[in-house]
């Protein structure tokens, strides 16, 4: 019982160890919002050698250079705009994660609502099809209804 | 129109493969630079071979020229550096080297081995010029133009394909603007 209890210590452990290894450096913010700034940009800013992860993921050494470029500006009071936009000068639209909306990424933010859409209107138009057809037969079989009571009275002895 | 019904999903099932068959073939690590056709960033670095000097893209001005990020840590930039040799003594072409987060005595056994193509070599350990650029990674060239524009990049090595299909027609049309 006790081996189990440290076996489970151990694999606790190592399980939280893990994620606070991935990135190596720490810096040191004078405000909880510029902390908060550096974090949310490194997540969302790519890292560009190993393209699908962000650079707060990213033990690239590219990725190590972004984020310290990024701890650097927003120690030096710029707005996480100001750094995106720093980023997105030097290695383009691709090294957000988010990409911005424009003509050329439209498709990207609309098209979804696009698909969504065409399936309504095709669930409506199959749903109704089967209404007008569920109708249809109705009151064909009253008619026939009518029709089979006459051929059994007819035939009635 | 009944046909249609049937017909249609197929169709769409059909483009999407055409699509994501397209997306396959291309090469991920081929996005184009937001510095095509803009200025070259600034940069002053100490030059490799005498510390004394420093390295800036306005010293090449009127010029065409290629900038080539290298390091004696990247395999990729030993392959391409005997071509870059063969551009530089064979065919006249401006080398300027961007040593990258190299070690001095390095880079400098490597020119002495393999030869060494360029004009003048900036040195940049902390990686500032280099980001400035948005390079990606060794082997990177930069093709600038008389007035210090951007006007190609490679991500990768130079290669005698690349050098004839693409790069050696630019540079004809680019000597020849003013």
């Amino acid at each position: 019982m006790q081996l189990l209890s440290k076996l489970t210590a151990i694999i606790l452990a190592l399980s939280l160890g893990w994620p606070a290894l991935a990135a190596i450096e720490t810096y040191t913010f004078e405000t909880p919002e510029q902390e908060q700034a550096y974090k949310k940009l490194t997540e969302e800013l790519r890292c560009l050698v190993c393209q699908n992860q962000n650079i707060a993921d990213s033990n690239a050494e590219l990725a190590q250079d972004l984020r310290k470029k990024a701890y650097e500006q927003v120690k030096q009071g710029k707005s996480s705009n100001e750094v995106m936009e720093w980023m997105v000068d030097r290695y383009g639209d691709f090294v957000l994660y988010r990409p911005p909306v424009r003509a050329t990424t439209l498709f990207l933010w609309v098209g979804p609502l696009i698909f969504l859409l065409i399936a309504f209107v095709v669930l409506w138009r199959i749903g109704r099809a089967r209404r007008s057809k569920s109708a249809d037969s109705q009151t064909v079989d009253a008619a026939s209804l009518e029709q089979a009571r006459h051929l059994l009275e007819e035939r009635e002895p | 129109m009944k046909s249609m019904r049937y017909l249609l999903p197929l169709l769409i099932f059909t483009a999407l493969v055409a699509l994501l068959l397209k997306g396959l073939g291309q090469d991920p690590k081929l996005v184009t630079s937001p510095l095509i056709d803009k200025p070259i960033p600034h940069f002053s670095l100490p030059e490799l071979l005498d510390s004394t000097k420093r390295v800036e893209p306005e010293q090449f001005r009127g010029k065409v020229w290629l900038l080539n990020v290298w390091g004696s840590w990247c395999p990729e930039c030993w392959r391409e550096h005997g071509f870059l040799e063969e551009l530089a003594k064979g065919h006249g072409l401006t080398v300027v080297g961007l040593n990258w987060r190299d070690e001095t005595a390095d880079a400098v056994s490597m020119l002495r081995q393999a030869g060494n193509p360029y004009t003048a070599i900036g040195v940049d350990p902390e990686t500032t010029a280099v980001l400035d650029l948005g390079v990606y990674g060794a082997p990177e060239s930069y093709l600038i133009d008389k007035k210090g524009v951007i006007r190609f990049k490679q991500v990768g090595a130079v290669t005698a394909a690349l050098w004839e299909e693409e790069l050696a027609p630019l540079i004809k049309r680019l000597e020849g603007e003013e």
